[in-house]
């Protein structure tokens, strides 16, 4: 349990960002609602459409609301000029505002459509105006229906902000996805634990000014008011930069969601501090989102393997051979994305057909084209993708492979399938630290079916020609081999005593690859 | 001195219904009209036209000689009392802020000595004042209508169905009371009820709706002696019933 405290004394940063993107989201679509609810009382159609609308959104999954304010946001480009931001506060702050309409929307327009309709008439009676009436009547009356809203969104609200981690911006989802990457549980417990007792707390403060609305006890609410508002301006006070421009660059690398992709992250920050840089980490992107965010500037360099380049941004399906692969992706990258790549970091992280020593020994395989010869006998396993991937039609049909059985699993446990026979043989992933510590066999591809996925260091179009950066980056290149990168990914996720942070494990391979 | 108020022509059409076909009438200052008919009649359509709550299709209804539509509705409501079924009482304030939100939206304060003086003339106590509405009894909420109605000085009473929800014996002591003020404030007062009975003894002038139209026009006394017409000899029939069995087991 200690563990979990330390980690949650850790959040501290992540904690103010999560409290001040949640209360911003809350704010901004408090104040969409509000008006929009008082013209929805006049209007049956503007109440059916704000409804309606506000209902619709509400279906969409949380994280591909946060996942959509990129394209749309990168298509806004156009109108608002090349410096709006695609990724971190804004898309997130835009995602969950819309998300939090429905709950303020549908209690404010259910509390004014049950006033009293006697009241309202003695209201325009006694000669208020349009604005007197909606301040001295309707506004007091439905405060506390408007309220019981404004909680209802507050808690999902912080709830769904954990998922903006995946676009960019920090948040307590931050420790829960790393510890989901690295398998630290104890991350993942601290995140929760934060974000759901931020959640409970909000839901109390604000639960007690509805409760002071309700029975118009003015100290009840003003004293949540002001718990509230203490709590906001102390997470935005923590998040001023006190100290004075430095005159440093910042550099922002972004990084994929598993845990080679957050120790290399880590080793080029540790590289680029040195070289009297300032580091910012968008860590956990999702794969397309990474691609596009080093396109238009919004990182300034992230890591990718060629094969998937290949596949997934080139849409190409042959297999030229390792060098003209990499040629023509340099050119590809160079021409329709204007970012560069920088070169090879020296290791692949391929998909590979893994066998446990001893049974690859007792069958006699050290290539593909012995597993062929056994297929017939053996069970395969893969990720769940990999038997719907090219890779995986084009080793079959270039081998003949043809298995017993072929099962998916989750990478975690696949390796545990080989372990307990489940499975005989499993597409692993070169650089998986597993292959090593569960000594395992990499069979051979002597005709070289499988494409390469040597590892890349790609700088956005506004670093492609920057010479002092790429100085700073290329020793680098070519410095890291497969053993070392494994050795550093299985200290991140064993599950055991020894187990490292990514960036305690950067500095362990920075080491064994010479760099210090 | 009390308002006077006359219908041109008034004519409100809705959809397919005729709810006003064509109203003419003067109301000489100081008088007390009751309008009676039965439900849908359009009694309180005709009476919302004044304060303009409702706005006819045609014709033209004159305040003191002017048409209510050339006027801004919300100053000129203010001017106006205004009574109705619902009573209206706004549940978040007191008692006392309640009666004072007439002047109070023109930027006057009513003070604590006219708040119970307004409470005393419709017969409270004045330390109700400081109570929410919910925690009086129905005709104790209707009494806080009509001071909040009265709070302006109107010149003008209008009354939608006031006693409607009230017992007889409040409704009876209510009735008299408004009547008495309405003397003794110098107002015009227009009520709309359905109860010929309590048209006949609170009004000097009975005017009886049907289908739109006034299809009649008399003082209590001229309907009691059998004029007005068959509608409104219906209407009045109810209560000489009631007079007449009350008799009959008196003897």
């Amino acid at each position: 349990m200690s563990a979990v405290w330390t980690a949650l004394l850790g959040l501290g940063d992540v904690l103010a960002q999560h409290v001040i993107l949640s209360a911003c989201a809350i704010g901004l679509g408090t104040a969409v609602a509000l008006p929009l609810a008082v013209w929805a009382s006049r209007s049956q159609a503007v109440s059916r459409g704000a409804l309606g609308f506000a209902s619709l959104v509400q279906t969409i999954p949380a994280l591909a609301l946060l996942a959509l304010f990129f394209p749309i946001l990168l298509s806004l480009r156009a109108v608002f000029g090349p410096d709006l931001p695609t990724l971190g506060f804004l898309p997130a702050l835009l995602a969950l505002a819309l998300y939090a309409l429905l709950p303020i929307l549908r209690n404010a327009v259910t509390a004014q459509t049950n006033l009293d309709p006697g009241v309202l008439q003695a209201a325009d009676a006694v000669g208020m105006s349009f604005w007197q009436r909606l301040r001295i009547v309707e506004a007091p009356l439905a405060a506390p229906y408007i309220m019981a809203g404004i909680r209802t969104a507050a808690v999902w609200t912080i709830g769904a902000a954990t998922l903006s981690t995946t676009i960019g911006q920090p948040s307590l989802g931050d420790p829960i996805f790393a510890g989901l990457q690295t398998q630290n549980w104890t991350l993942v417990l601290a995140g929760c634990i934060a974000s759901a007792g931020l959640a409970i707390v909000a839901d109390a403060l604000l639960g007690l000014i509805e409760s002071g609305f309700r029975h118009r006890d003015r100290r009840r609410w003003l004293g949540g008011a002001i718990a509230v508002a203490v709590g906001v301006a102390a997470a935005f006070a923590s998040q001023v930069d006190w100290s004075r421009d430095d005159g440093r660059e910042t550099i922002v690398i972004g990084t994929k969601q598993f845990s080679e992709q957050l120790i290399l992250g880590r080793l080029v920050g540790d590289r680029l501090r040195e070289a009297g840089y300032n580091v910012e980490y968008l860590e956990g992107l999702g794969s397309a989102v990474v691609a596009q965010a080093v396109a238009n500037g919004s990182i300034d360099l992230y890591f990718d393997y060629t094969g998937t380049i290949w596949a997934n941004q080139m849409k190409r399906t042959d297999n030229p051979g390792r060098n003209a692969m990499y040629n023509a992706i340099v050119k590809w990258e160079r021409e329709k994305q204007g970012t560069r790549v920088l070169g090879k970091l020296g290791f692949e992280n391929a998909y590979a057909f893994a066998m446990r020593e001893d049974r690859a020994k007792e069958l006699g395989i050290t290539t593909i084209a012995d597993l062929a010869r056994a297929a017939p006998r053996l069970v395969a396993g893969g990720d769940p993708e990999w038997f719907e991937r090219p890779e995986w039609f084009a080793v079959r049909d270039v081998y003949g492979l043809k298995f017993a059985r072929q099962r998916n699993f989750s990478p975690t446990f696949m390796y545990d399938a080989l372990r307990s026979d489940e499975a005989d043989v499993i597409t692993a992933y070169t650089s998986d630290g597993r292959i090593s510590a569960d000594r395992l066999r990499v069979l051979e591809d002597p005709r070289e079916a499988l494409p390469s996925y040597d590892t890349l260091i790609i700088l956005s179009p506004e670093r492609a020609n920057d010479e002092k950066l790429i100085a700073a980056l290329r020793p680098l290149l070519g410095s890291i081999n497969v053993e070392n990168m494994r050795e550093a990914n299985f200290s991140v996720d064993r599950t055991d005593g020894e187990k490292k942070t990514p960036a305690e494990a950067a500095r362990a391979l920075a080491k064994a690859s010479g760099q210090e | 001195m009390a308002s006077s108020l006359a219908f041109e022509g008034v004519t409100k059409r809705y959809d397919t219904t005729e709810a006003l076909a064509g109203i003419d009438l003067t109301v000489e200052p100081g008088s007390f009209i009751a309008l009676v008919g039965a439900s849908g009649s359009g009694k309180s359509t005709l009476l919302k036209t004044i304060n303009r709550l409702v706005d006819p299709t045609e014709g033209r209804v004159l305040l003191d000689g002017e048409d209510v539509t050339t006027r801004d509705p919300t100053e000129m409501r203010r001017r106006m009392g205004y009574v109705f079924q619902g009573i209206g009482l706004f549940p978040h304030l007191t008692v006392g802020e309640n009666i004072a939100m007439g002047p109070r939206l023109v930027g006057e304060k009513l003070t604590g000595e006219r708040i119970a003086e307004l409470l005393e003339l419709v017969d409270l106590q004045p330390d109700m004042a400081s109570r929410l509405p919910a925690e009086l009894s129905g005709g104790q909420q209707q009494r806080v209508g009509v001071a909040r109605a009265l709070a302006g000085d109107p010149k003008l009473l209008l009354m939608d169905e006031p006693f409607g929800a009230l017992d007889p014996v409040t409704r009876d002591a209510l009735g008299t009371r408004v009547r008495d003020l309405h003397a003794r404030l110098d107002l015009t007062t227009i009520m709309v009820t359905h109860d010929m009975a309590e048209a006949l003894i609170l009004a000097e002038r009975v005017l009886v709706m049907d289908r739109g139209r006034i299809v009649a026009d008399e003082t209590p006394q001229a309907l009691a002696s059998g004029k007005g017409g068959d509608i409104a000899q219906a209407l009045v029939e109810i209560p000489r019933h009631q007079a007449q069995r009350m008799k009959e087991l008196e003897a």
